[in-house]
């Protein structure tokens, strides 16, 4: 039953996107994401939106999966739109008792429900195009390039990798521990919120039992294969940039100088951003 | 040997490779110490045992025997109390040498789980050689080389929690020979699969033995797994209590009996006939044997 | 205590790409008192089916009986209940392990009960010795502390101490030598003797299940395919290894000696019985 969980949210359909190298996709992301906070006016917005879109066109990714990564903010998005709409001072269009909206209001609100949108959308897609491990790879060389950095950045993608590896087993074992704990009676379902505390412990000591098991055992097997730390180590595959990379890096140093520049437009934008 | 890869031994410290064994141990004793007492618990006491090269020599006992304190001390993860080890004329002891004995002795484990360090089955098998620091390219012509030798190729980019246990288990053997050591030894890799699992494993490691000439030295509590071995070192309360070819191993069904392990049907039905009068040779392995000798008999 | 399995279905991930088929109507009636083995190649749905017997998995459709009532027909609390009725010792059972001793941790499953303290100190220590251990040196060790074999029999005897009615045990040998293996049937053939329970043993050893079991209950595929005696299952030997699965070796020597002296009785399966049989038929060839 396990055994199927996709992990993370990861999609594969091999597309172009997919295809990346993991330090463009970070890159890209973080970029990205800085953009969404420089950009303040209607063309702006308009190009973060078009820049999505074409990602999310191109990674042949089904938009529901992105639908479903929003979904859990709806309430923090539709919080934010509200908020700002009645709290933001200024030309009062509506007003009743207490309550009014201005037109500042207004436009901050789609604004800021926007930008929040676009950031959970852009994140998602890059984990949904990006498979744990080669994110992973992508951070670890990220980091490496700062001096001083990299045995950190190796023993910290090591543990990761390590982590990744073992989250299926693990999920399985609990499920063991589990059902052997519920064919003694155990009962995690009813009881109050420390009943159910309670209720862990058995499965839980186990577990972690378990788990540190595993863990001497793997180091064990790990030492008889060689393994010293990353210092010497080579790699099977190295992350390498292709010329499809290229192309991303000049559509996002063109994306920064649109989206920082867009600032600059002066219009007369129609209403609420005039 | 055919067209398959022969594993080419070379001696690692340039000695006379032919005639030195791979696995030496003398007079090995170890007691593990035991909280709050002050009687450490005896392990292992004056063990002796070599393996040559090529040879497919089988460790039984039952668990406690000092079996797996033994494979402990042959990877340098213990030291010995007193006595040596030594693999390809390196000695266990030596700390300066420790990276090169494993590279020398490869291990499988006993755990199908717990030896498997990545998401990827291609990546496990490469994590091997990356320690080493082979080249890139050499990594990758390697594992689809040691793959296709444990029958595993089409699994390459299978994940772990997808495979049973005996192919987990081939998955490792594949990831030791990557790293192509002069000798594997297997630390009871049997003991936690179904029957089926055994099968492909035992069937891996004596082809890995007959069609490769690797060198094995195999760790079990089950007799049947060593019916092809060149020899069988019996150990009982961590000392080495026979030692012989398998037919001289099998027949001794009452000392087998005693220390805790099981005979083949066929060899313990053969000395219960012979402990009755019949005249059946004692160390009947098969049943073609068994009806030969039946037949003899009218 | 009677268990009757009726168009048991139980179909894993249904509607997705990973749909499978583990029970395809199983019926079969399970009298009481019984020693059933339960055998099958790997994937064929032992584990699947025993979990239905305690009612720790739903069926797809289809139900089981326990003495006469449905129990998928209750309410959750006796639901519940089924679980001390039906034991069940799961695989690697030391791996439940948890308390900070080991008559603690077998009192989980009495305590669960909801008996009073006597009663459930009173099965604490039978549990324990039943496995053959010693109660006043174990009860206050900590289970972590003990060597393998212990830690597996504490963990049965944690099961033991419910005292169900039908005790299911899901290969408990696995990853034992063949000390501990004969140590661990051995309690369990004596506790099914004293009691005269039900006990469904899930085995991958031929040579086990001809040993101990008087029923033998074949699963293939998902299907039950047969449940009958050892000596008649035993008999289908070609179906047996189509299915994948074997006899104890023993058998097929019968089989082969059959083959060149019909005089012989091949029904026969154990070491004991072989030699036996084969004393009497070539009983006047001996050297005395």
């Amino acid at each position: 039953m396990f055994k199927d969980i996709t992990l993370g949210q990861y999609y594969p359909t091999g597309s172009v996107i997919h295809q990346l190298d993991p330090r463009t996709k970070i890159n890209f992301t973080l970029v990205y994401i800085v953009l969404l906070f420089v950009v303040n006016n209607p063309v702006g917005y308009l190009i973060a939106i078009g820049i999505l879109a074409l990602v999310i066109a191109l990674s042949k990714i089904p938009f529901v999966y992105i639908a479903r990564g929003l979904k859990p903010l709806i309430f923090i998005i539709v919080l934010t739109f509200i908020l700002n709409m009645f709290m933001t001072p200024g030309q009062v269009l509506w007003q009743w008792k207490a309550l009014h909206i201005t037109r500042e209001g207004l436009k901050l609100s789609i604004f800021m429900a926007l930008r929040l949108t676009l950031l959970v959308a852009g994140t998602s897609i890059m984990t949904l195009a990006t498979s744990p491990m080669d994110l992973t790879d992508g951070m670890e060389a990220g980091m490496s390039v700062i001096p001083g950095l990299k045995r950190v950045a190796h023993d910290l993608a090591m543990m990761m990798s390590i982590a990744l590896r073992f989250i299926p087993t693990l999920m399985e074992e609990t499920d063991k521990i589990m059902k052997a704990q519920k064919a003694r009676g155990a009962d995690f379902e009813t009881g109050n919120i420390i009943d159910r505390a309670k209720a862990l412990i058995p499965i839980l000591v186990p577990l972690f039992v378990s788990a540190f098991r595993r863990a001497d055992e793997l180091a064990t097997a790990m030492e008889a294969r060689c393994y010293r730390g990353g210092s010497g180590r080579t790699r099977m595959y190295v992350l390498a940039y292709a010329k499809r990379d290229a192309i991303a890096y000049i559509v996002l140093a063109a994306m920064t100088a649109a989206m920082i520049g867009s600032r600059f437009i002066q219009y007369p934008w129609p209403f609420p951003f005039g | 040997m055919n067209e398959q890869t022969a594993f080419v031994t070379h001696g690692q410290n340039g000695q006379d490779a032919q005639s030195q064994p791979i696995i030496r141990v003398e007079n090995l004793s170890y007691a593990y110490p035991v909280e709050d007492s002050d009687q450490p618990k005896q392990a292992l006491s004056d063990v002796n045992l070599t393996v040559a090269r090529g040879e497919f020599v089988g460790i039984i006992g039952h668990n406690g025997s000092g079996k797996s304190t033994l494979s402990k001390i042959l990877n340098g993860i213990l030291s010995p109390d007193s006595g040596d080890a030594w693999i390809e004329g390196m000695n266990t002891k030596d700390p300066e040498k420790i990276w090169q004995i494993r590279k020398t002795a490869g291990m499988v484990f006993q755990n199908p789980d717990n030896q498997l360090v990545s998401s990827v089955v291609e990546t496990d098998v490469a994590f091997g050689m990356e320690n080493l620091g082979v080249p890139s390219e050499q990594i990758k012509e390697k594992v689809t080389e040691v793959l296709d030798i444990v029958g595993m190729s089409d699994y390459r980019k299978a994940r772990p929690h997808q495979l049973s246990g005996g192919q987990k288990q081939r998955i490792a053997i594949a990831g030791i020979l990557a790293m192509q050591p002069d000798c594997i030894i297997f630390d009871e890799p049997t003991a936690m699969l179904d029957p089926n699992g055994r099968a492909e494993v035992m069937k891996t490691i004596t082809n890995l033995n007959r069609e490769h000439g690797m060198t094995v030295l195999h760790i079990t509590h089950y007799m049947t797994e060593l019916v092809g071995a060149d020899r069988i070192v019996v150990m009982d309360g961590g000392r080495v209590v026979a030692t012989g070819t398998p037919r001289e191993i099998f027949s001794q069904v009452a000392m087998l009996r005693e220390i805790g392990l099981d005979v083949p049907q066929m060899t313990e039905l053969a000395y219960l006939l012979n402990q009755d009068g019949y005249d059946i040779p004692k160390d009947v392995l098969e049943i073609p044997e068994m009806v030969e000798a039946l037949c003899h008999l009218k | 205590m009677s268990l009757k399995i009726e168009h048991l279905d139980h179909v894993y991930a249904q509607n997705s790409p990973f749909e499978f088929k583990a029970l395809d109507d199983v019926n079969v009636e399970l009298e009481n008192g019984h020693f059933i083995a339960l055998i099958g190649h790997t994937g064929s749905g032992k584990s699947t089916l025993i979990q239905h017997l305690n009612g720790l998995i739903e069926p797809t459709s289809g139900t089981v009986y326990l003495n006469g009532v449905d129990i998928f027909n209750q309410s959750k609390e006796d639901l519940v209940k089924t679980r001390f009725s039906v034991g069940l010792v799961f695989q690697y059972p030391e791996h439940q392990l948890f308390e900070e001793t080991v008559a603690k941790d077998v009192a989980f499953g009495p305590k669960n009960l909801k008996l009073s303290e006597e009663e459930i100190q009173e099965r604490v220590k039978w549990a324990i010795e039943m496995v053959g251990l010693d109660y006043e040196k174990m009860k206050d060790v900590s289970p972590f502390e003990l060597s393998g074999g212990q830690m597996r029999r504490v963990a049965i005897a944690g099961v033991l101490a419910m005292k169900p009615e039908v005790l299911i045990l899901d290969e408990p040998t696995a990853g034992l030598d063949p000390h501990g293996r004969d140590t661990i049937l051995g309690q369990i053939e004596k506790l099914h003797k004293a009691t005269g329970n039900t006990v469904i043993l899930v085995s991958h050893s031929m040579e086990d299940v001809g040993r101990y079991a008087d029923r033998i209950l074949v699963m293939y595929k998902g299907k039950a395919v047969y449940y009958d005696t050892p000596t008649v299952v035993f008999r289908h030997v070609d179906e047996l290894e189509k299915m994948g699965l074997a006899v104890p070796e023993v058998k097929y020597l019968m089989r082969a000696l059959k083959k060149r002296y019909p005089e012989i009785d091949d029904d026969i399966f154990t070491v004991e019985a072989a030699k036996a049989e084969i004393e009497r038929v070539f009983g006047g060839e001996r050297d005395v």
